[in-house]
Formats: C-alpha cells, sequence, structure tokens
C-alpha cells in the first residue's frame, strides 16, 4: 500500500491505495466520485474519461499512484460554482446529445478538453477528437451538434443524416 | 490484476537500477501495458515508471535532426515536431484517440513493436537513432519480428533522434476499432535516396519495401511503383482483412504517400 495525494476537483485527497489500484478505481471506490463512470475497463470506450493535469486521460488506464500529485478534473468538477450545468453540459441538455446518459461524463471530459484546445472547432474535427468515446444510443449527431452549440456556433443548419 | 510494487524513479541511473530487480518491468504511458495487465498476460513483480525523468522528455532540435526523448507523449510530438518534421508530426497527431495521445509515448511504442503501430513505420522510415541508456541502435538493426526488439533486459531507450528527410509522408488505413493501422506507409525522400517503411502488414511487423524504395529512388511519383507488387502470403490475415488485402493496401498506400509527400 501506498499513501497517495493528488488534488480532485481543486481539493486535495489523500488515500492509502495499492499499486494496481487504477485511477478510475481510486475516483468511484475512494473518493465516491461515481459520476466517472467505467464502461469496457480495456480503454476502447471512454466513459471513464477525466483531465489529468489539464489532459484528457482514460481513468481505468492510468495507476493511482502514478498520478500521484496530479491535478484531476472529473465530472463532479464540471457544473458552474452555483451548480447550475455549464455551458457545455446545458448544450448536451438543449441538443439532445444523450440518452441512456452512461457515456454522457466520457463525452463532456473529451469535448472540454478539444474546446480547450480549439474554441471553435469544425465538425469534422469534432467528430475526429470523439473518435475515442463510443455512445451506443444517440448514433453521435446531437454529441456534435451540442459540442458546436456549446463553442457558440450555429447549429440550425446541421441536419442528422 | 496481479498488485505489485510501484516506483517512480527521476533519473535514468535510479531507473536502470530499478529495472534490474527481479521481475521489474518498465512503464512509460501504459496505453498497452495495462490492458494486458489487466489480461494477466504480463504480471510484474516491480513497474518502473518512466514518466518522472525530465531529460527523457521533451522535442528538441538537435545537430543529427529531431531529437525526442522517448518518455514524450505523442501529443506532444503531434503539438512541438510539426516545424521540424510535419510528417511525423502528422503521424503522431493520428495515433489511437485524444486520451491514448495524452499518456502514450514513443519510447513505449518502440520498446513494444506491435506489429500494426505506427511509430515503428516512422523511425524505419527515416532511418532514425534509438538511444539507450547504453548505446545508440540504427532502426534497421533496431526491430526483430513481432513485438521483437534489439533491447536488452533492463535497457530503457532514453531518446530518438531523426533525421529530417527533404519530403516524407505517412498514410494510414484506419481499422476503426482498435485505432491501430490496419496498414500504414511511412516514405521518406532524402538526398541520399527514398526509403518506405510498412507497418500493419507483415507478420514480422514494420519491415522495408526494397524494389519500391529502388523505383522511388529513381522516380518520385506514385507511377513509379505501378508495376510492383507484394506477396500476401507471409502478412497478417484476420476478421479486418487478408493477407492479399493488405498487400494491396502497401500499394495503394506508397502510392498515396508518395502523391502528399510531393
Amino acid at each position: 500500500m501506498a499513501k497517495v495525494t493528488m488534488t480532485v476537483n481543486g481539493k486535495s485527497v489523500t488515500r492509502e491505495v495499492e499499486g494496481r489500484t487504477l485511477l478510475s478505481a481510486f475516483l468511484r471506490e475512494g473518493l465516491n466520485l461515481t459520476g466517472t463512470h467505467v464502461g469496457c475497463d480495456t480503454s476502447q470506450c471512454g466513459a471513464c474519461t477525466v483531465h489529468l493535469d489539464g489532459k484528457q486521460v482514460k481513468s481505468c488506464t492510468v495507476f493511482a499512484v502514478d498520478a500521484a500529485g496530479g491535478d484531476v478534473r472529473t465530472i463532479e468538477g464540471m457544473a458552474n460554482k452555483d451548480g447550475t450545468l455549464s455551458r457545455l453540459q446545458q448544450a448536451f441538455q438543449d441538443h439532445h446529445g444523450l440518452q441512456c446518459g452512461f457515456c454522457t461524463p466520457g463525452m463532456v471530459m473529451a469535448a472540454a478538453a478539444l474546446l480547450e484546445q480549439n474554441p471553435k472547432p469544425t465538425e469534422s474535427e469534432v467528430r475526429h477528437h470523439l473518435e475515442g468515446n463510443i455512445c451506443r444510443c444517440t448514433g453521435y449527431h446531437n454529441i456534435v451538434k451540442a459540442v458546436l452549440a456549446a463553442s457558440g456556433q450555429d447549429v440550425g443548419q446541421i441536419a442528422a443524416e | 490484476m496481479r498488485d505489485f510494487q510501484f516506483v517512480k524513479p527521476s533519473s535514468i541511473a535510479d531507473a536502470v537500477k530499478a529495472l534490474s530487480s527481479e521481475g521489474a518491468v518498465a512503464l512509460s504511458g501504459g496505453q498497452t501495458l495495462i490492458p494486458t495487465m489487466k489480461q494477466r498476460l504480463n504480471t510484474p513483480d516491480v513497474l518502473v515508471s518512466l514518466t518522472g525523468i525530465a531529460e527523457m522528455t521533451g522535442v528538441c532540435r538537435g545537430d543529427s535532426g529531431l531529437h525526442i526523448g522517448a518518455a514524450t507523449p505523442h501529443a506532444t510530438v503531434a503539438a512541438e515536431a510539426g516545424a521540424h518534421y510535419p510528417a511525423l508530426a502528422c503521424l503522431a497527431a493520428g495515433i489511437g484517440d485524444p486520451a491514448v495521445r495524452s499518456r502514450g509515448t514513443i519510447g513505449g511504442s518502440l520498446a513494444n513493436n506491435d506489429p500494426s503501430a505506427c511509430y515503428p513505420s516512422a523511425v524505419l522510415g527515416s532511418g532514425a537513432v534509438i538511444v539507450t541508456n547504453a548505446r545508440q541502435i540504427a532502426a534497421d538493426d533496431y526491430f526483430l519480428g513481432m513485438f521483437s526488439t534489439a533491447l536488452e533486459e533492463g535497457e530503457i531507450i532514453t531518446e530518438v533522434r531523426f533525421p529530417i528527410p527533404e519530403k516524407a509522408a505517412y498514410v494510414k488505413f484506419d481499422q476503426p476499432a482498435s485505432r491501430f493501422a490496419l496498414t500504414g506507409v511511412f516514405v521518406a525522400k532524402f538526398a541520399s535516396g527514398v526509403r518506405v517503411a510498412i507497418t500493419g502488414a507483415s507478420n514480422d511487423g514494420v519491415f522495408r519495401w526494397a524494389e519500391a524504395e529502388a523505383a522511388l529512388s529513381a522516380s518520385f511519383t506514385p507511377d513509379a511503383i505501378e508495376g510492383l507488387s507484394l506477396s500476401g502470403d507471409d502478412m497478417i490475415s484476420d476478421l479486418h482483412g487478408t493477407g492479399a488485402y493488405r498487400a494491396h493496401l502497401c500499394k495503394v498506400l506508397t502510392k498515396r504517400a508518395v502523391l502528399a509527400a510531393c
């Protein structure tokens, strides 16, 4: 067991973990932050996406001990300070970017990472960026629309094909 | 997953020492190693993280071309190599997905030598030099077959040095589920001749297509390889494509890479 300290959503947290404890388990079981979903646990689906030191990572494919000292942001840290949905989260609701919602935390974290690097992405850039996040409900069109809307672009002309 | 002791040294010397212990395995970005550990295909006693070593990270222009620290993530190469070696930056920007590119490293990819990984084609196609804690290895001597390299037990790749070609391009035919190359071709034109390296095709991993190199060295145009073909007999055959299909892709993608490089 090793003592691991990191910053999660702005707060410093310390827990005893095994070497094999994944960052996803550290967040969900250690900190009760169950908004980070584990879909496949094989690095394929992206549902467990969080930000580590400002970069999106699959938390099921990072060891908690390796993230020691890091700055982690999860879906629980995405809402506005007053508890209302962030612009990106609100866009997912407004544009029906989710159905069952299982992939949504990962989609929001991946999209937020994109918008930080590229505040006005094209539709093709959004699709390319979300390649590591799998959704089995929406067919992606409304997710892409939500991300474009959150970037302040007019999505009136984007039709689901 | 079986538990292990985790160490994260901050110098190459400490990492080499840690790796000399019984059952020690090096961890870089972990984007291949962690999934294989979950399946118990790899069960280290000690895991030595190489991503806390400052001297093994970064992209810089050096005397012999572009020098990339072995623990540099793909996303950093994609962002920083473009001004010096655009084809290499472009290759890095297409590996896996954004989360994989945040963590996965060039040294990790080369040490693993997956037969369908992108980086081996750039390293072999550029005639790069692989620098380890002990020596320098020419790309032509490094790749020894599927998941097999010239690295000795406990040897660590510290840096990769790429000569910068006059023209180059990488064209990857995506395998959209795994995001590896179904087949990928890296073409690089130097004053001394053209190099063509192909990944995702041969059962022996990345290889150079000598006949195409000769033809393209004489005339760097897609038509130059029109009369050439590769046999699919020794190529990877799986549910995504037969050996014959991959052999066909080798030629099509080589032409596309030449066109993209021109």
